[in-house]
């Protein structure tokens, strides 16, 4: 064996900018570093025991696989390890195992018993050499030429404007993803259909949300907060059906409500909604105003609602005014009464749109 | 597989072996009878009782509890206007049991927030306790095990609670304290507690006196045996295996992610650094064969 | 030297051609067909420079492998359907509850696919796996310089893969429409309502009518297994190529210059070591699929509009912006009748739009900023470019401080402090720190420079504390060795500038293009330069050489071998003991 190659050991060979300072080097380069071997390349003994080494992890692996397999067969799915799922903790171990001792067993073997001689391998620049930027250039400005482009201006332009055309139906195909706001607002597919509806209506009973069940306002105590639903969701106003699917999900989106009672003392009534509530009962959409998210962290000293998703946090006994957060409008409020039965209904649907803003919610 | 249990969890109906059920009922046998005798004696002549109790009740609390809630219970406003301590007429030994019970009470300090802690008092100081406030004004009274406990019903009845408990656990408990009861933050530094690992009897009682900051579930909101079942649903997770692994806390996808940065990444780059390292050399030539 | 060879080794002798085998005669048919023998003759033996930051990107190459083959797994189970079903699967606490098709098969490939469950969180960890190696991998480079000439372009893929590969991660953790995933989607669709003109219509048209519909489900599935997956994969192989076509950077150091690569070769070396590589990074991903618990849908139970659970947080990766939108305060504008939602348009719509293209550009301005037009192959060391270190440092400590207001609810409980009260610090901090992060990083950087050039002149502290006959106590410094004096003084000096004269060039004529951008350019080179400690210059050097010699004179003598490099390595001691005589 020789020594390793020499590099260049004067001067660097870079690219010169001349805007900048050219690299001054103040030791010469004293090239690759000798190279030095490994106990396993000069001793026959220690090179075996690094076979072994990396044959043992390959069996390890092979091990592993082979357990994995037998859990596969052997471990039910309601079976449980010190309190873990068994399956996914076994397949997890053995198959992670497999993995591991083959990826260490490879590496092992690379770094023990390949040669390690580093080599030099020489770099071009990205560009291309001058000549062959020339070829390409005639080739390029041959072939332009022979079609004729650039002299026949009205071929070029009417080309360019057709195919350019073609992206118009390319989005115009897109329009059928779905309805706009106005279409399910002049054609609704179910009750409560568009942007700034909700299946609110004059007389719908407020429902416990999962149960269903109407409230009477002596149901509720102080500092009490009810998961409210609109009725309409278990009954349809148009065929008395409960709703499913879209309809139901939609529904929900925008009529989730939550029903609070405090001291009727407390509350401070907005302009206008001094008899929305019963007997101290208010009740508010559960659609954060910021991006939509449910909200019913209610704390029952301060009537302050938190958002768990941004944190706004809305008063409850001040017209779900806004005190923190980034939330920009309050919560819409729904007007309360007490029908013939004594139930907790709606004066009306909400006197704006719930949710999060949009532009032309005005 | 000799280290394999069988789960309590899902499935368990199914598989359960046929001894199972006459062992389950032994259990049960045996622990109401051990709970019979340990308890028979107080609840013997319990009419007779309750007056002394109310007494003993009324100089724990003159001693205990006065300062804030007043000589007769009546709350204790401060100069500035704020609650010192709430009236606690009508709020029913229930309360009492939940905040004496879990040490939340006394206080160290007022606070909207109170963590809990070693209770001070004994079962019977407080059932003493508990009659003195109830004797102030009619309130929830402290549950009956039977109140939240699913005895009595059928396989397919206890898993329709268990199923109807979750869904309303997820509805009106998880906004505060997360999808398994973890807790979760409220405004100005305050929290919902954790709630996975606390016991039936005072989730329940939590549920229907509503304590500190926490809005109430009375009976009129959610059904007693709507309680039930959401304590069932609690206790199907308790018992439930960590099906994934270790939970990270149950807190969701912030521990995920720190566990993606620290152990992942630790791991793959810590494997980097090992590839690309050195190798041990010597100085010994390599003699040729 | 032959420079004609591809790479020049002493290692071995050169192959002799050997009788024709099976494995020959396969190749001889393959290579008329394909002509691989020209193909292998450049790339079998390329050449990689060893180091471990160089591998931080193969991380994400192959966890982006494992998303691969975990998906394809998941694939054979998964319903992308919103359909309403009734479950009457393994679980019991969800048995006859209402829910979205894709939630059932999630469940059921959860619970009754055998493996299944592990499958689902291997590809949701290796998910979190490959976004972030990106990351570090990204940073790695810019802070080496490795983004500059010729490797801009590549820069630019990149950056694309990283934004493809979170809005993969988006698409994915929607898909199972749990609680959790159905709530991000819901945040999503406040985000387009915000959009101006055109917000209600785009959400319209992506729900197919109004939220949630029954076709973002489908819909983000054939984006999330096709579409993006194809576009990665088109640019994680454009990113290789180009990789090869460059030949990957290198540190300096002896024998290392901006016209060579050194390194080990492809076969057998960096094979192995990248293949086994893949291994272990496939075993951690199984290792964290085993034993952590990720995303468990069947607790969050189905997506139900009315629900919600503290700790509504997106996986990190959106993390950042989801903490933007929290701590943005709550302003909202109504002109003419239209809303303009401030509080969400600026940080969920703009903020990350202009930090993707700030992180697009990056190089761009640099160079511009600079006027480099060199190829550069060696690498910097941070420290050596003190303005971009601090750059990038200050652009780090801004989504860190984002991206811990988006745990701020975890943060108040585990550390028992008011959300209340971190927002208001976050919105101090998120401008205040990254201006801290830059001045410190940028003098911090300058301090290691000094450093390095008090090491070359004075030599390096040995540890040896020498006493003078007169009493006085110095500590023994050497010289460095020849290598690494090389390795530390190998780079340029840079440009001087004091503000004025760069806008005059040699021959006293105005530069094109002065005017208000030049005067910003000058006052970005004046920045980059200013402060920075250049390397000494040869008269420095030889001073301090000649001072060290004299200081040796004056410690010469002694009559044991404790000349400090006992502890280097450079000098070994077996036979002698420090204090024998």
């Amino acid at each position: 064996m020789s020594t390793p190659p020499v590099i260049d050991g004067h001067g660097h060979d870079e690219p010169v900018d001349e805007n900048l300072p050219e690299r001054d080097d103040l030791y010469a380069n004293p090239g690759v570093h000798e190279h030095l071997w490994r106990p396993t390349d000069v001793d026959p003994k220690a090179e075996k025991r690094a076979e072994r080494q990396v044959a043992t992890l390959f069996t390890l692996s092979a091990l592993c696989t082979v357990l994995f397999v037998v859990c596969y067969v052997v471990v039910g799915p309601d079976e449980t390890l010190a309190g873990f799922g068994a399956q996914n903790l076994l397949f997890g171990l053995t198959l992670a195992g497999a993995l591991l001792f083959l990826g260490i067993g490879i590496i092992q073997w690379a770094r023990k018993l390949m040669a390690d001689q580093e080599i030099v391998e020489y770099r071009h620049p990205a560009r291309s050499s001058d000549e062959d930027r020339a070829t390409t250039i005639e080739a390029l400005n041959t072939g332009i030429g022979e079609s004729g482009i650039g002299r026949r201006p009205l071929v070029r332009n009417s080309l360019l404007g057709a195919a350019g055309l073609l992206g118009v139906p390319a989005v115009v195909m897109l329009r059928d993803l779905g309805p706009t706001n106005a279409q399910v607002t002049e054609n609704p597919p179910f009750p409560g259909s568009g942007i700034t509806n909700t299946i609110w209506d004059k007389g719908m009973r407020v429902v416990r949300d999962v149960v269903g069940t109407p409230i009477r306002p002596e149901d509720m105590q102080i500092g009490d907060l009810i998961n409210g639903e609109p009725e309409g969701i278990y009954v349809s106003p148009w065929d008395g059906e409960p709703l499913e699917g879209v309809a139901l999900q939609v529904n929900k989106s925008k009529g989730a409500v939550v029903l609070v009672k405090m001291e009727p003392e407390e509350i401070i009534p907005g302009t206008g909604r001094e008899n929305w509530s019963v007997d101290g009962i208010l009740c508010y959409s559960k659609i954060c105003t910021h991006v939509g998210c449910p909200i019913s962290l209610y704390e029952r000293t301060t009537h302050h609602l938190l958002c768990p998703c941004h944190q706004s946090t809305f008063d409850l006994a001040d017209s779900a005014r806004v005190v923190f957060g980034p939330a920009a409008r309050p919560l819409p409020q729904l007007a309360l009464a007490v029908d013939a039965d004594g139930y907790l209904v709606a004066q009306s649907d909400f006197d704006e749109p719930v949710g999060p803003s949009f532009w032309e919610r005005g | 597989m000799r280290l394999l249990n069988r789960s309590a969890g899902r499935l368990s109906r199914h598989r359960r072996g046929p001894l199972a059920g006459v062992a389950v009922l032994l259990l049960a046998l045996l622990s109401v009878g051990g709970l019979y005798t340990l308890f028979s004696p107080a609840s013997a002549d319990e009419t007779a009782a309750s007056a002394d109790q109310v007494a003993q009740g009324r100089e724990l609390f003159l001693v205990s509890c006065a300062f804030c809630h007043g000589q007769n219970g009546e709350g204790v406003r401060t100069t500035s206007g704020d609650q010192l301590g709430p009236s606690l007429v009508g709020v029913g030994s229930a309360a009492v049991d939940f905040q004496v019970g879990t040490g939340r009470m006394p206080m160290v300090q007022p606070g909207a927030q109170v963590p809990r802690k070693p209770e001070t008092f004994s079962d019977e100081e407080i059932a003493a306790l508990g009659a003195y406030v109830a004797s102030l004004g009619p309130g929830p009274a402290v549950p009956d095990e039977g109140d939240y406990s699913l005895e009595g019903l059928s396989d397919e009845e206890r898993e329709a609670a268990i199923v109807r408990g979750g869904q309303i656990f997820l509805t009106n408990c998880t906004a505060c304290h997360n999808f398994e009861g973890s807790g979760g933050a409220m405004p100005r530094g305050g929290y919902a507690p954790k709630i996975r690992g606390v016991e039936p009897r005072y989730i329940y009682e939590a549920l229907l006196t509503g304590p500190q900051n926490m809005p109430n579930f009375s009976n009129g909101n959610l059904s007693p045996d709507e309680k039930r079942d959401v304590i069932a649903y609690l206790g199907s997770l308790e018992e439930m295996p960590n099906y994934g692994g270790f939970g990270l806390g149950g807190l969701g996808p912030v521990t995920e992610g720190l566990a993606a940065w620290i152990l992942g990444i630790g791991l793959c780059v810590g494997a980097a650094v090992w590839i690309a390292a050195h190798t041990t050399r010597t100085n010994k030539k390599k003699v040729d064969a | 030297m032959d420079t004609s060879k591809v790479a020049t080794s002493n290692a071995t002798t050169a192959a002799t051609a050997s009788k024709p085998s099976k494995i020959g005669a396969l190749g001889n048919w393959a290579d008329e067909r394909l002509g691989l023998a020209a193909m292998g003759k450049k790339n079998l033996r390329k050449v990689f420079p060893d180091h471990w930051s160089f591998m931080l990107g193969e991380i994400a190459l192959w966890s982006f492998v494992v998303l691969l083959l975990t998906g394809v797994f998941l694939t054979l189970w998964f319903v992308p359907s919103m359909g309403e079903v009734q479950y009457n699967g393994t679980y019991e606490q969800l048995r006859g509850v209402h829910m979205s098709e894709a939630f059932a098969s999630s469940l059921n490939i959860s619970f009754d696919v055998r493996g299944g469950l592990l499958m689902r969180q291997m590809h949701h960890w290796a998910a979190m796996l490959f976004v972030a190696s990106m990351m570090i991998h990204l940073l790695r480079v810019f802070f080496t310089g490795a983004h500059r000439k010729p490797r801009e372009l590549n820069w630019v893929i990149g950056c694309l893969l990283l934004i493809l590969g979170t809005l993969e991660g988006f698409t994915g953790y929607s898909l199972p429409d749990d609680l959790l995933s159905g709530t991000g989607i819901r945040a999503a669709d406040g985000f387009i309502k915000a959009s101006p003109v055109v917000g209600t219509y785009m959400s319209f048209l992506l729900f197919g009518g109004e939220f949630p519909g029954e076709s973002i489900i489908p819909r983000l599935y054939v984006v999330h297994i096709l579409l993006i997956p194809g576009l990665l994969l088109a640019l994680v192989a454009a990113h290789m190529l180009l990789l090869v076509y460059h030949k990957h950077t290198q540190w300096p150091g002896p024998g290392r210059t901006e016209k060579n690569v050194v390194g080990y070769p492809m076969l057998p070396v960096y094979a192995a070591k990248a293949g086994g590589f893949f291994f272990i990074v496939f075993g951690v991903t199984a290792l964290l699929g085993g034993l952590l618990s990720i995303n468990p849908v069947w607790k969050y139970g189905p997506y139900d509009p009315s629900k919600v659970t503290a700790g509504s947080q997106p996986d990190w990766y959106m993390g950042w912006p989801d903490g933007a939108l929290r701590i943005m305060p709550g302003i909202e504008s109504e002109i003419w009748g239209h809303t303009i939602s401030w509080n969400v348009m600026l940080p969920i719509l703009i903020l990350p739009v202009v930090m993707f293209i700030i992180l697009l550009l990056l190089p761009f301005i640099e160079a511009w900023v600079t006027g480099d037009k060199r190829e550069h192959h060696l690498l910097q060391r941070p420290r050596n470019a003190p303005t971009r270190t601090a750059t990038m440092v200050a652009l780090m400590t801004m989504y860190g401080l984002f991206w811990a207001a988006g745990g701020n609810d975890i943060i108040a409980i585990r550390l028992h402090l008011s959300i209340n009260q971190i927002t208001y610090f976050m919105r101090a901090a998120v401008v205040i720190g990254p201006v801290l992060a830059f001045i410190i990083t940028r003098r911090w950087c300058i301090s290691l420079q000094r450093k390095d050039n008090e090491t070359l002149l004075h030599g390096y502290e040995t540890g040896i504390i020498m006493r003078s006959p007169e009493g006085g106590y110095t500590e023994r410094h050497l010289p460095l060795p020849a290598s690494t004096a090389y390795t530390l003084t190998a780079r340029h000096r840079d440009p001087e500038v004091n503000g004025h004269h760069e806008a005059v060039d040699a021959n006293g004529v105005a530069a094109p293009g002065t005017g208000r951008l030049e005067g910003l350019r000058t006052r970005l080179r004046t920045l980059m330069w200013s402060d920075n400690v250049q390397k000494p210059t040869r008269e420095e050097l030889d001073e301090g050489h000649h001072h060290a010699e004299h200081e040796h004179e004056l410690q010469a003598g002694l009559d044991h071998s404790a000349d400090g490099h006992q502890f280097d390595g450079h000098h070994l001691v077996e036979d002698e003991t420090l204090r024998g005589h």
